[in-house]
């Protein structure tokens, strides 16, 4: 049982039910005084229906302006132990593969100068830390550092880039997410820690279009793998789905197909692959007899944020295929031409997506001097931006 | 006017952050612009990115989050 210092009758609600608890996970780690004041503060909050949270400010580690989320208390005289109560983002491993080893060192490190709780890991892909004072930021930052981990993006700068475990994983990926990853982190880093965009800049690295880290709906700019040349076909691995009998493959496969452009006559499947939005949905549930072509790379979509200043944005096809090598100097050529016009002409807390409706897709891709494609749509099915005179 | 150094454009803008403070908060592209407007061709952007750097680095100057990123004095300095 554990030591309550307020009743929590509205929070012990929260645990009832099949479903995880973040009250019971909280409650877990209440021995700490920061805990049970947070758990007091939580209550309160849920009495008034009003957040008692401030954020901002100063704090944050000498020489970075991001990594550290400075947050605080508007009742401290009643809560003193989380009157600060700063959020910490350390940059997550590509993947986000640990040792155990590892992962204990964090915990060890955050036990020792914050409340201990963690998000693991939070919606920008790094390892989150919640709740620790001002005083104790470079102490862990030292640590931290010393045990070869970095502190992650916050505010007006580049974001923690974040990946699928791509080939690490899974035989779809069509390029090596965790090294692409890995790179722009590592070239990036002055942006990363030095804000000096109008706003954030997130960049997400999925290996195919199943786009598991959700990038073409998160990241400002999205790395999606895809192929350009014929999905590949095991007729074999087709055959024994077919006589197994548990999947309809002219009803679940090429009956779902989104531009039906499967055939299949009962033992034969065939693709026309000119036609293929490479939607993933007959690779996913064949995944014996299908598999991406061979001639893999990536599209690079931008413009995608979650609603703030405005509304939500889905990112739209700036590059329809790219082959993604290291040390992939094209993609940073990109990067390079986006961000220099974006960081002088927008707005502050104007993201590019919306930076890009402002002036027009076709002035942006003039400035970053990239040809327009017919494959840059605003969503799937509609026209391009950009008008042709044929 | 003689070529800028890192440091020189640095002095630069901590003199100006001296003078928009408490009325003006700014971002370091706006600091950037400003040295560029101010000493033209001896200037760019990667030199502003390296002074802004020397600001950080000797504690002059941090950042402060308020909606977004600005540069702004550091009230610990010389303490």
């Amino acid at each position: 049982m554990t030591d309550k210092k307020y009743p929590t009758p509205l929070l012990d609600d929260l645990e009832k039910g099949p479903w995880p608890s973040f009250v019971k996970e909280i409650k877990k780690s209440a021995k700490s005084p920061m805990v049970q004041d947070l758990l007091g503060l939580l209550e309160r909050s849920y009495e008034e229906k009003i957040g008692h949270w401030k954020h901002g400010g100063l704090v944050g580690v000498q020489g970075y302006g991001g990594g550290v989320i400075g947050r605080y208390s508007d009742l401290p005289a009643e809560f003193p132990d989380v009157s600060e109560f700063h959020t910490i983002r350390v940059n997550q491993p590509s993947g986000w593969f640990y040792t155990s080893d590892a992962l204990r060192t964090l915990c060890d490190i955050w036990d020792r100068h914050g409340s201990g709780l963690t998000n693991m890991h939070g919606s920008t892909g790094d390892i989150v830390f919640l709740g620790t004072k001002t005083t104790e930021l470079e102490p862990i930052f030292s640590e931290l550092t010393a045990a070869g981990f970095d502190l992650g993006g916050s505010g007006s700068d580049m974001r923690t880039p974040s990946c699928c475990n791509g080939m690490a994983r899974c035989e779809w990926a069509c390029y090596d997410t965790m090294a692409f990853c890995n790179d722009v982190t590592q070239t990036y880093q002055d942006e990363l820690h030095r804000p000096a965009f109008p706003y954030k800049f997130k960049i997400k690295a999925s290996g195919c279009p199943n786009d598991c880290v959700a990038s073409i709906a998160r990241s400002d700019m999205s790395v999606i793998g895809t192929w350009r040349d014929d999905i590949q076909i095991d007729p074999a691995a087709v055959k024994e789905y077919a006589l197994a009998g548990k999947l309809d493959i002219g009803k679940d496969v090429a009956g779902r197909c989104p531009t039906k452009v499967i055939d299949w006559d009962g033992t034969t499947l065939a693709i026309d692959n000119s036609n293929c939005v490479k939607c993933m949905h007959c690779i996913n549930v064949m995944p014996k007899a299908l598999s991406p072509g061979k001639d893999r790379g990536a599209t690079i979509l931008i413009g995608a944020k979650a609603p703030i200043v405005q509304g939500a944005l889905l990112a739209s096809v700036l590059v329809p295929f790219i082959k993604l090598e290291q040390p992939y100097e094209d993609v940073k050529e990109l990067i390079a031409a986006m961000w220099d016009l974006w960081a002088e002409h927008g707005k502050n807390r104007e993201r590019i997506g919306e930076f890009i409706q402002r002036i027009g897709l076709g002035n942006f891709l003039e400035q970053i001097g990239l040809d327009p494609a017919p494959e840059m749509v605003i969503q799937p099915r509609t026209n391009p931006y950009i008008f042709y005179n044929l | 006017m003689p070529a800028q150094t890192p440091e020189s454009v640095a002095d630069a803008m901590y003199a100006m952050l001296k003078d928009y403070a408490g009325k003006k908060n700014l971002k370091a592209m706006d600091l950037t612009k400003a040295m560029i407007e101010k000493f033209g061709d001896d200037c760019d952007k990667q030199l502003c990115k390296s002074a802004i750097r020397i600001l950080m680095d000797d504690a002059r100057c941090t950042y402060s989050y308020v909606g977004g990123s600005y540069v702004v004095l550091n009230p610990d300095y010389g303490k």
